[in-house]
């Protein structure tokens, strides 16, 4: 949220603009081009399929996958959305013993990936799971003839799994909106003879629903991409449609044409996003040193709200992270090799590569809208975001149509020029895979910078140019030092989204190449969650960095009292 | 202040993986490449003992899905010289759609029996498993259930588990149905079967037995070998358990018999390293590797006169094997493929 600034936008551009050149312009149009290149490849394929099964898609499986996917984003989007602000508010509003300790501790479940907690559940809670044993033995019953018992590999338990990893993405933005929120609207509320649940119902909430619509439109992307999970599950959304119609069906056109019906969700999705962001910037500007007005809890109230919020922690984080870490320990001896070091290095090299690339063009981006807000530039950048709503499957078709089509020309050229092969220069290499996660989570990186670069007023600019920097040196002088902590942030959460990826990573891989979310999946699929327990935790492990970061950073956007 | 200098490890760190990658040889003295759908686990023993005996290192990348499709994409410089698949179709789809090329072989005619090889020599099957019924051994009676045919019946509502029915197995066993009774009866004896089930397909062929242990179902589909892979299961005893709980049952044996698929290879067409290629395709098939198949992994070696485990002589006996062409079956499993999706097998 920033505080208005009273310069007309016309005047606001040429002033920042002068001395600068086309080269912002053509810098964010390529990065843009870089990104949507698989994005039409797979439109291409879907427009000229080799055999159009369209109508057989739509007569019989398509309205399954759509309404499978519309009842997992309901059902996900509004679990998230409960645990989320309750949690939100609770932490922010409410003071109770452990209140401190769960500002951070609800961002945690965030560090576990999707598939993960699916894979620690079904083993807690199916048949031979040790919930359901201790159930028998205490009962006496035989067999799952003798008692009944919710199935967790079904809709119901992926919306469940979902959540309990996803909400982290509500409770931070609705916190961050709590926290930011003008105290006087409150005090105002209150003085007026609100309860505290009606100054919450009728002033907070409206307040933060800007906030919450971006984190429900980020936890639907998520949910609709994901293909592990379902995969596990056998829930048949329109992900798991794409992988059957193009990898089981051999029809890689049918294939892309869901994944242009799965476009037009993201965009709504996105739309929603933008609307939510575009709505926050007419804020007033917030007395953010004023303390809040917080509300001591005691007795059965504080016991309420402590289990409100240590549900979600202990059974988003706490109890995969055990179970995960039991098999860990039982399996050191086999796990901890040569090779799984050599695993993690990857996943590392990897995803740290993907992560400041992705920053720097991020940079880029949102840079060039600030330089030149018009609507071409503002085109680019919306456009530089679908990557982000490609299942990993989809994007590493668009990466290896284009890609070997480039290899491939370019070997033909140079033979018939020098008579030399260049062979596959870019196919089946790490650079794939990392244009893969780039274009995949550039999105991301630019949503961070974009909205700390926000922070950073335009009479810096202004002066800096004044003072004869170019737009260049005044990136480098005036912004970077300003915006540091946004681009970590978005750095770190690249970072983390890459060491998840998973379908990406398996189709685009080079010879011999393993990361740890390769190496868990190859066993975990294969229901050997033990052998896989290191990796996993492994990934959760570097996924709490971030965690903890952000935490901080939300923190620090107010200075509350303390109590 | 932010300064160039601070970003120079950043610089390097970007430059090193991609320099990496660009240096990287696609081919190397000694080596051969393979792009696998087999569980990498399952084909290492075979390939370490390949290095040992010839000194030829072997590449790996296995996917269960996506292979065929990048190495169509990759076109002529694909570096990759193998395809080694877990079902026929996949073979098939390659031969289909020309990323194979034929291979002249007296070693690979002599080992492999000609049902079990392309007369072109465009593929060739290393291992055959038969698609089997595990019943349990409690709540089945001897002979209540004989046939493919049989899991129709509504007198099983409620009592069948199998894995998804796009699963190559599962559609290699439709399109048999397809290409013995027609597609109009294939589809309602589908239809049947999927009435029958006890859950939605979910999970692989041993989560299957592993739920009539449970008592979720009473029959399951799965190929042969996982009974042994369950049975000598030390490291998970759990699995000992599946396996003792059920029947096994080879199907159709008083008819056609019952349903095979086979594991296979194939030369791709423009395998860089083709010489290399070849010996490990001769290896795959010579008497070494076949036993190993055949002890470690349960299947049926293709190899005449390669001695089958005891485990599988022990519990499976001689059977009587559905003898069709598999190209012919193959060429139904698109078919086979729309039908579960038309009868709405995985719902």
């Amino acid at each position: 949220m920033n505080a208005p600034v009273n310069v007309p936008p016309k005047q606001q551009r040429t002033l920042l603009r002068f001395g600068g050149s086309g080269g912002w312009t053509s810098a964010v149009t390529l990065v843009a081009l870089m990104v949507v290149l698989p994005v039409f490849a797979v439109f291409y394929l879907a427009l000229f399929p080799t055999e159009n099964i369209w109508a057989h898609l739509v007569d019989t499986v398509l309205p399954h996958y759509v309404t499978t996917t519309l009842k997992l984003m309901v059902g996900v989007g509004a679990g998230s959305v409960l645990l989320g602000v309750a949690t939100a508010w609770l932490v922010t509003m409410c003071r109770f013993p452990g209140q401190r300790w769960f500002e951070w501790a609800l961002l945690l479940p965030f560090a576990v990936p999707a598939y993960v907690v699916a894979y620690v559940y079904t083993d807690l809670l199916e048949y031979a799971g040790p919930v359901q044993e201790t159930l028998r033995a205490y009962f006496g019953w035989q067999t799952a003839r003798d008692y009944w018992f919710p199935e967790i590999r079904s809709l119901g338990g992926a919306i469940l799994m979902f959540t309990l990893v996803l909400y982290p993405y509500v409770y931070m933005l609705a916190r961050a909106a709590f926290l930011e929120q003008s105290m006087s609207i409150q005090a105002a509320s209150r003085t007026l003879g609100c309860t505290p649940w009606q100054s919450f119902l009728r002033v907070s909430l409206p307040m933060a629903r800007p906030a919450i619509a971006v984190g429900l439109s980020l936890v639907s992307m998520e949910t609709i991409n994901d293909f592990g999970t379902v995969d596990y599950f056998a829930v048949r959304s329109l992900t798991a449609g794409i992988y059957d119609t193009w990898l089981n069906m051999g029809n890689l056109g049918g294939a892309a044409q869901i994944a242009s019906l799965m476009l037009v969700f993201v965009v709504l999705l996105i739309t929603l996003e933008r609307l939510g962001r575009a709505r926050q910037r007419h804020f007033s500007a917030p007395d953010r040193f004023n303390t809040l007005l917080t509300f001591r809890l005691h007795g059965w109230r504080a016991a309420g709200a402590w289990l409100v919020c240590a549900l979600p922690l202990a059974a988003g984080f706490l109890v995969p992270v055990w179970v995960l870490g039991r098999y860990a320990w039982i399996n050191l001896a086999s796990s901890w090799t040569p090779e799984f070091a050599a695993i993690a290095r990857n996943s590392f090299v990897l995803s740290a590569t993907a992560a400041l690339i992705a920053c720097a063009l991020g940079l880029v981006l949102s840079y060039g809208k600030r330089l030149y807000p018009t609507r071409g530039v503002s085109l680019m950048g919306r456009l530089s975001s679908l990557g982000y709503a490609m299942p990993g499957a989809v994007l590493a078709i668009g990466v290896i149509v284009p890609f070997a089509a480039f290899d491939n020309s370019l070997d033909q050229l140079m033979d018939n020029l020098f008579g030399i092969s260049t062979g596959l220069l870019l196919s089946g290499t790490l650079f794939a895979v990392v244009f893969a996660y780039v274009v995949r989570f550039l999105a991301v990186a630019n949503g961070a910078v974009e909205s700390s670069l926000a922070k950073v007023t335009p009479t810096m600019d202004m002066a800096a140019r004044s003072l004869g920097y170019n737009s260049l040196q005044t990136l480098f002088h005036v912004h970077l030092p300003q915006i540091r902590g946004g681009l970590l942030t978005g750095a770190l959460i690249v970072f983390v989204d890459c060491m998840k990826e998973l379908p990406a990573t398996l189709i685009l891989r080079p010879f011999n190449f393993d990361t740890l979310a390769t190496h868990v999946y190859q066993y975990a699929s294969d229901e050997m969650l033990e052998a896989s327990a290191l990796g996993a935790l492994m990934i959760v492990a570097v996924g709490i960095i971030p965690v903890i970061v952000l935490s901080r950073s939300i923190a620090g956007s107010r200075r509350t009292e303390r109590g | 202040m932010f300064s160039f200098k601070k970003l120079k490890p950043l610089a390097a760190l970007i430059a090193l993986p991609v320099a990496a990658a660009v240096t990287t040889p696609a081919q190397a003295a000694e080596e051969v490449n393979i792009y696998s759908y087999r569980q990498a686990f399952l084909i290492e023993p075979m390939l370490d003992a390949f290095t040992q005996e010839t000194g030829i290192k072997t590449n790996v990348v296995f996917a269960k899905e996506g292979l065929l499709e990048r190495l169509e994409r990759e076109g002529r410089n694909s570096p990759a010289d193998l395809l080694l698949t877990s079902d026929f179709g996949k073979l098939w789809d390659a031969v289909n759609k020309d990323l194979t090329q034929p291979v002249e072989s007296d070693v690979l005619e002599q080992n492999i029996p000609a049902q079990y090889r392309d007369p072109d020599g465009k593929w060739f099957g290393l291992t055959s498993r038969a698609r089997i019924l595990y019943t349990s051994k409690e709540r089945v009676k001897e002979g209540e259930v004989s046939t493919y045919e049989d899991l129709a019946d509504p007198k099983w509502k409620g009592r069948i588990c199998t894995r998804s029915g796009k699963h190559n197995y599962n559609i290699a066993l439709f399109a048999s149905m397809i290409q013995h009774h027609g597609e109009e009866k294939a589809e309602a004896w589908l239809e049947g079967l999927k009435n029958n089930l006890a859950r939605k397909p979910q999970g692989n062929d041993r989560a299957q037995v592993k739920a009539v242990k449970e008592g979720v179902c009473d029959i399951a589909l799965g190929n042969s070998y996982y009974f042994g892979k369950m049975i000598t299961n030390a490291k998970n005893p759990e699995q000992i358990e599946w396996a003792q709980s059920v029947n096994l049952i080879f199907p159709n044996q008083a008819d056609r018999g019952t349903h095979m698929n086979i594991s296979g290879v194939a030369l791709t067409e423009h395998a860089p390293n083709k010489a290399n290629a070849i010996k490990l395709m001769e290896f795959l098939s010579g008497q070494l590797a076949q036993y190993m198949y055949a002890q470690e992994n349960f299947e049926f070696p293709v190899r005449p006169n390669t001695p089958r485990s005891n485990l599988i002589n022990k519990y499976m006996g001689e059977f009587k094997a559905d003898e069709v062409s598999l190209a012919e079956v193959a060429k139904h499993r698109e078919q086979a493929s729309k039908l579960v999706d038309k009868v709405g097998y995985n719902n």
